[in-house]
């Protein structure tokens, strides 16, 4: 037992070249955050979910999970910005109020930080501290990066949370077994991991590769025979639980966070499902609030195609015939036609009929609607009933049109009763439930189920979306399905009457709310499955264009000078990185061929280490670029960014590795040493070279821009003079 | 007769037994090496021939005459099921329509474009010639009655080969288990399920697929046996067999690809082995290599080829306006094709009428048509489409003037390398413009429109001839000029992109103008159709394309095809998450109560059961792998199995995951169907992972009640199997009257779920 010993003596150790590289990496992000003071590419995009956070508004986007939005909320919070901004285009200055450097604070101190973390990394994979002074540098003068970080964007954060959860599992793995606070280390990479796939989607690759190599190391543990069964099952539990259980609970954490910082309606309302919508603050809560729950014979309602796509809509009728001949010669029934609309409307009204009574009222008490009654539906402005048969549709001619009926007298029989079917019942005669019951229209006398087909009608039709009823069931589909979303008990049976009614809006309070996990799983499926219109982009590239550099990204050019920032990398340690990666292969094929035939070029450790920096930079870069060769989306040379620093991991520690065990003669070794000098001081020079596009600053003439198009394929811009 | 019979088959099945119990005997090298116990040597030893095969001849004939017996009732079944009702229902069926009218174009030597590789439409064709069909029907619809047409030929032929896929899965899981129990789980799983009997009954592609890659997996699992006597005639004939089956499956359907990676990845596995085998020199092991470049690669490749010699020497005639997809010289060599022996202006001239194709492959006829593009594409004031467009069409057509109105001669002038000319669509009058506003789809490039009227246009409508290759004032020949047109206003150069346009456009191919001036066959053209009265028409030898250019043309065609079939937004499509769960089938024929009804649908407790011992099998493969990496000390017998499970069983789990994963990358349409053959490999995973649960049974219970257990479990499910099959061979062998969803139906209360549709 040690007692406390006097004088009191704290021994700090601290590495110097970390300090410089730290130093230099946030002197390179950190210094003239705030130029330019406009907008710069694709912070038009991330700025209006800025504005919809600061104004606690709710908003969906399918481009990312949302904790790198309220990363950037947060930095914009902090520097006090109130959401009203217009971000409408790129280049749009921002006003003097704002604090530009707050909003982009956040991700260059993510990408400032990614460069000790690089070192530590290195470090952790057993290379020389040289070794990890080269990658830190590689990762230091590497100009996409800078570019990538300094505004307010993604990546560097995504970046920053990899290297984190690769480093600290590392530090796990590599400290002593009976050591406890390494447990601590492996928490903080099941927490960055959790953090990286929340920035963005794309973060799930490395993670991924991180739970391929625990397993790894967990079949080895299992294999060994020296650990009791005890121990090996806690240390493969707390391996489950930090790195599994941990990041997914945190995962759905940020959602929550989201969800309860959004808590208004928004543009995005319309998305979502009418319980999620009723949920929000204004918007169709306001609307909503204290309908009666159940449909009643006699019920005033709205019908909401619950198909997603083309845009939602409702079930809507008007005083216009279909024409007689369409276009093409078919010929129609002429009778009132039923559209889907995609705007409120008094025309969206229908009240719920028995068929066997003429009343149009609510009963006192109500008789509710049930899974399987019959009913007809009035069109509650022209009176006109829901009608079916079998005349082709409009624009799909295998269905059945559906009209409102209008007796021509010419032997039509008016075919207007439907039965109800609940979709998603619980029970057999369940109670028809506003917003709550997905229902369907069976049409009593063909079977066939009322349908939006989604296609647009032609200028007779408003342009409003064909509905129809289609005989094939075929299987569950949303464009089948129909909610009642505004509803109240109908009161007058004179017309006149009753369309001053409908004119009237809805109101009475009570208070409905759905569970943070509904609405959590239907946010995400909401984001994995919106398809915005993809469409190429001025600057999209292809996956194989990465490689090489082929494009790059004009991100900001000065309103009046020549000043401009693009997202250019730096070419010479492209290079380098390619030809490592060319290299390692070449390299690890040759190994293990002659390992198969019995020659060991290399003592087991020295091997070891080289199979997981393979292992780890090389997998690293194949899990961040193959997915996308697959990918059907807009891509852009910033994607390429993850793969590219673990290729600027690879390269140092390869060249240790052909120093120590390939070179063998002084002279070569020598070689190698001046080589790499001059390969870094070229990466300085060119990185220099580029400083002018990567800073947007000083302003460069119009021949010195032409000499940075180091190839054709670059768009660099001129301004005419 | 019938006893020499026994005996021919006796001394065969000894003389086989002795050959595969010569494994087991150790090797003087082996018996060298270490004083292992025989338990854990027999386990590391790779061969899978030495898993329990270790019992005396006359207990191994006597095994193997129940085999040969089981084997003949499996043939018997298998045929019997597949052939019942062959000519039922006598009219045109769900895809009949396209694969038996390809089957016509053969016997009429009639020139097509499909997105299939050609072999499996020729050997539909072959079986109809055969049986007497003459090509005479025109296969227009599915309903269309066959009438007095041969067609039974066809479809038994697709169904006879359909029968050998429970033969096959039966010899597979026989050798990868050594198990005849496991193999006749499989075989009942496959006979007996209405979806493998549906698919295989019909003039369709699928059966003589699914035939090929069952025949390339079993050729492989025998030349795995023969791994301890290389280069030995049986060797080299599984080799061969190996070699021909793959060349089959990818000559059916591209989706043969998928076991061709299998076989890869097995082959690949082999060699490292080999490679590891440090008896072997370096000269083996480059003669294991160089036998398996020859059968696995050179002679499926020569096979591949020779498939489409065949398909070019027979198909010679033109076919119409789908002959536009292919180039002006691969149109030449077609009977009846307007570039037959073609003989037109040799020079192109103004005043002429054109028609100009793009030279990328399946590139398409620089179009134009009434239609202008939508609000929000391109320039403000909306102007007319101009597009890329496969067929031939009297819409390809364009009048070459100069830039102001010509100047009428009695010869008219020739177009020479740097002139500026105008291009007039002829059926519009609209002139070929470009001008600085993004195109729709290439956002780099700029929009191509149609302008003017009746030729007026600006000078926006001015573009350069340039001809690859050719200096100023050379002439721009007809069909052989490389061409290309630089806009002269903006410097760029007319471009096809290849892209398909949105409904707008007609699906048709986006054609802009590129400010990179690389010279790619993307921007450049040539002149195909040229009409001009005022010139004498002179015959043009075109070059005839050489068999490798003819072989590249087709397949980039092919694939264009392939990944053009996308989804339409409208249309309910098959997910591969459906397909496991049988979740929802395929009309085959027929809708409503009165019409004969076939329902491609999986018998749905064969393929629930695949689906539960998909899992089973990871639980089961997890466990016994751990407790081996743990150490703990295992029984003789459970080594054994668990040496099938992640040896025979790991082949077949990866067959099943090559043949059903990529689909989910896939952006084209997908139908149910496209999951049969990776369902062939669930089935012999499930008739392995049953059986060997079933045989440690013991670990649950002592000795005489596990046998017992065992034996009733495989009672159990085969007779849950037959049952099932009785219950739904009607969606096979047809049903009429009402739907299954009324009481008198016959097959009421079987709609299990909502989205099955018969």
């Amino acid at each position: 037992p040690a007692m406390l010993q006097l004088p009191l003596v704290v021994t700090a150790r601290l590495d110097l070249v970390l300090v410089l590289v730290t130093l230099l990496s946030l002197w390179t992000r950190l210094s003239g955050l705030g130029y330019p003071g406009a907008v710069v590419f694709d912070e038009v995009y991330y700025g209006q979910f800025l504005s919809l956070y600061m104004k606690r508004t709710f908003f969906i986007d399918d481009s990312g999970p949302p904790l790198g939005h309220a990363l950037l909320a947060l930095g914009a919070y902090l520097g006090g910005f109130d959401g009203n901004f217009v971000w409408n285009r790129i280049g749009a200055a921002y006003p003097c109020s704002l604090s530009v450097w707050s909003l982009r604070l956040l991700p260059a101190l993510g990408g400032a930080l990614c460069v000790p973390l690089g070192y530590l990394l290195i470090l952790e994979l057993r290379c020389s501290h040289l070794s990890a002074l080269g990658a830190a540098l590689l990762l230091l003068l590497e100009n996409s990066l800078i570019v990538q970080s300094r505004f307010m964007l993604l990546e560097s954060l995504l970046i920053f949370f990899v290297l984190l959860a690769f480093f600290s599992y590392l530090r796990f793995h590599n400290a002593p077994g009976r050591c406890w606070s390494r447990y601590g280390w492996l928490l903080l990479s099941g927490v960055s991991c959790a953090a990286a796939v929340g920035v963005k989607y794309t973060g799930l690759f490395s993670y991924l590769l991180l739970l391929g190599v625990a397993s790894l190391h967990s079949w080895k543990l299992i294999g060994d025979q020296a650990q009791s069964h005890m121990s090996v099952c806690v240390q493969c539990g707390w391996k489950v639980l930090c790195l599994l259980v941990v990041p997914v609970l945190l995962y759905v954490f940020w959602f929550y966070v989201h969800l309860s910082i959004l808590q208004r309606s928004g543009p995005h309302d319309q998305l979502m499902s009418s319980a999620f919508q009723a949920s929000l603050q204004g918007g169709l809560s306001r609307v909503t609030r204290g309908q009666p729950l159940q449909v009643a014979f006699g019920s005033q309602v709205t019908l909401r195609s619950s198909a997603p796509r083309p845009v939602p809509c409702w079930l809507h009728s008007h005083k216009a015939n279909y024409p007689i001949r369409y276009e093409n010669g078919r010929g129609s029934s002429h009778q009132q036609q039923v559209t889907c609309y995609a705007f409120k409307d008094v025309n969206n009204w229908w009240i719920i009929k028995d068929p066997a009574r003429q009343e149009l009222v609510v009963d006192s008490p109500p008789r509710l609607v049930r899974h399987g009654d019959i009913i007809q539906l009035v069109h509650g402005m022209t009176s006109r009933l829901l009608n079916s048969h079998d005349v082709a549709a409009p624009m799909s001619p295998h269905a059945q049109e559906v009209s409102g009926y209008i007796d021509f007298n010419v032997s039509m029989a008016t075919q207007n009763l439907w039965r109800l079917e609940i979709y998603n019942r619980e029970a057999e005669s369940e109670e028809w439930k506003t917003i709550v019951s997905e229902v369907r229209l069976v049409h009593v006398n063909t079977s066939a189920v009322l349908k939006l087909s989604g296609l647009p009608l032609p200028d007779w039709g408003f342009r409003q979306m064909e509905v129809v009823a289609e005989k094939l069931l075929k299987a569950h589909s949303g464009s089948l399905g129909w909610t009642v979303e505004e509803h109240r008990y109908g009161t007058s049976q004179e017309q006149k009457e009753r369309e001053a009614e409908l004119h009237s809006p809805t109101h009475i309070d009570i208070d409905r709310k759905i569970s943070f996990w509904s609405k959590f799983t239907e946010l995400q499926w909401k984001m994995l499955t919106v398809k915005q219109e993809e469409s190429e982009h001025k600057y999209s590239s292809a996956p194989l264009e990465w490689i090489a550099m082929e494009t790059n990204i004009a991100y900001w050019l000065h309103p009046s000078t020549n000043a401009q920032i693009h997202l250019i990398g730096n070419p010479v340690s492209w290079g380098v990185a390619n030809l490592s990666l060319l290299a390692y292969q070449l390299l690890a094929a040759l190994y293990l061929l002659r390992r198969r035939r019995g020659f060991r070029d290399l003592p087991d450790g020295a091997w070891q280490r080289f199979a997981s920096v393979g292992l780890l930079c090389g997998g690293g870069w194949a899990v961040n670029f193959l997915p996308f060769l697959l990918m059907e989306r807009t891509l852009f040379l910033y994607h390429y960014l993850p793969a590219l620093c673990y290729l600027y991991l690879l390269s140092p520690a390869l060249l240790e590795h052909i120093h120590t065990h390939l070179l063998s003669s002084r002279t070569s070794r020598h070689m190698l040493a001046v080589c790499t000098a001059a390969v870094l001081l070229s990466i300085f020079l060119s990185y220099w070279t580029f400083c002018p596009l990567t800073y947007g600053n000083p302003e460069l003439t119009a021949n010195q821009l032409q000499a940075l198009k180091w190839r054709d394929s670059w768009d660099i811009l001129y301004r005419r003079r | 007769m019938e006893k020499e019979e026994c005996i021919s088959q006796w001394h065969k099945t000894r003389d086989s037994s002795t050959v595969r119990n010569r494994k087991v005997f150790p090797s003087p090298a082996q018996t060298h090496q270490s004083p292992i116990t025989p338990e854990s040597k027999i386990k590391r030893d790779d061969t899978p021939c030495s898993n329990g095969s270790s019992g005396d001849f006359s207990a191994r004939a006597s095994v193997d005459t129940p085999n040969q017996l089981l084997l003949i009732v499996v043939t018997g079944l298998s045929f019997a099921t597949r052939l019942y009702k062959i000519t039922e229902p006598p009219h045109v069926c769900w895809d009949e329509t396209h694969f038996g009218k390809m089957g016509s174009y053969y016997i009429n030597r009639t020139f097509f474009f499909d997105v299939h590789p050609p072999l499996g439409k020729m050997l539909i064709a072959l079986a109809g010639y055969m049986t007497g069909y003459d090509g005479s029907f025109p296969f227009v619809k599915p309903g269309d009655k066959y009438e007095h047409h041969n067609y039974w030929g066809m479809r038994g032929f697709c169904a006879m080969l359909g029968s050998f896929l429970p033969i096959f899965a039966y010899l597979i899981v026989q050798e990868l288990s050594r198990s005849h129990t496991a193999a006749l789980i499989t075989a009942a799983l496959l006979i007996f399920d209405t979806g493998c009997i549906t698919i295989s009954q019909y003039i369709l592609l699928d059966p003589i697929l699914m035939f090929f890659i069952m025949a390339a997996v079993l050729s492989m699992v025998k030349f795995n046996q023969q791994s301890s006597r290389p280069f030995t005639a049986p060797w080299w004939l599984w080799l061969v067999l190996c070699g021909a089956a793959l060349a089959g499956a990818v000559g059916v359907k591209f989706v043969g690809l998928f076991v061709i990676f299998l076989v890869g990845l097995n082959t690949a596995g082999d060699l490292w082995r080999i490679l590891g085998d440090l008896s072997l020199s370096l000269v083996d092991v480059a003669k294991h290599f160089l036998a398996r470049v020859v059968g696995l690669i050179l002679l499926p490749l020569f096979l591949y080829v020779l498939v489409f010699a065949v398909h070019f020497a027979l198909l010679n005639k033109s076919s119409g306006p789908g002959d536009g997809f292919f180039s002006s010289t691969f149109q030449s060599r077609l009977i009846g094709n307007n570039l037959y022996n073609v003989s037109m202006p040799e020079y192109l001239a103004y005043g002429s009428t054109i028609t100009v194709k793009n030279l990328r492959i399946a590139g398409g006829y620089l179009h134009s048509h009434w239609h202008l593009y939508p609000e929000g594409v391109g320039a403000k004031q909306q102007q007319q489409q101009v597009t890329a467009y496969l067929h031939k069409d009297y819409n390809n057509m364009w009048l070459v003037h100069k830039p102001d109105n010509d100047t009428q001669s009695e010869t008219p002038d020739l177009v020479r390398h740097g002139d500026i000319i105008r291009l007039e669509h002829k059926e519009t009058t609209r002139n070929l413009h470009s001008h600085l506003h993004q195109a729709p789809l290439t956002k780099k490039h700029f929009q191509v429109t149609g302008y003017g009227i009746n030729g007026t246009g600006d000078a926006n409508d001015l573009w350069q001839v340039e001809v690859c290759g050719g200096r100023r004032g050379d002439l721009v020949k007809v069909l052989r000029s490389k061409v290309r047109f630089l806009h002269k206003a903006t410097g760029c150069v007319l471009y096809s992109s290849g892209k398909t346009l949105p409904k707008w456009g007609w699906e048709q191919v986006e054609v802009t103008c590129s400010p990179y001036l690389k010279e790619t066959p993307s921007s450049q053209w040539n002149i195909e159709d040229h009409i001009n009265p005022r010139l004498p028409n002179i015959s043009l030898s075109l070059l005839k394309p050489n068999f490798l250019e003819i072989l590249l043309e087709s397949h980039i065609v092919m694939i264009r095809g392939n990944s053009g079939l996308k989804p339409k937004d409208n249309e309910m499509n098959s997910k591969p998450w459906h397909w496991p769960i049988n979740y929802q089938g395929l009309r085959f024929s027929g809708v409503n109560e009165t019409e004969y009804r076939v329902y491609l649908l999986g018998n749905p407790v064969v393929w629930w059961i695949n689906l539960a011992s998909l899992g089973l099998y990871l639980i089961m493969v997890a466990v016994s792998s751990i407790a081996i990496q743990r150490g703990i000390s295992l029984q003789q017998k459970r080594l054994e199995h668990s040496d099938i499970l992640t040896g025979g069983g790991g082949l077949l789990l990866l067959g099943w995951l090559l043949h059903y994963a990529p689909f989910y990358v896939m952006g084209r349409v997908l139908y149910y169907h496209h999951y049969f053959p990776a369902m062939l490999f669930s089935s012999m995973l499930t008739g392995v992972t049953l059986d060997t649960l079933l045989r440690n049974a013991d670990l649950l219970l002592c000795q005489p009640y596990s046998d017992w257990l065992q034996r009733g479990g495989q009672m159990v499910l085969l007779f849950t199997v037959l049952y099932s099959f009785y219950l739904f061979h009607p969606l096979s062998y047809g049903m009429t009257g009402p739907l299954a969803h009324e009481p008198e139906s016959a097959m009421a209360g079987l709609k299990w779920m909502d989205s099955w549709e018969f």
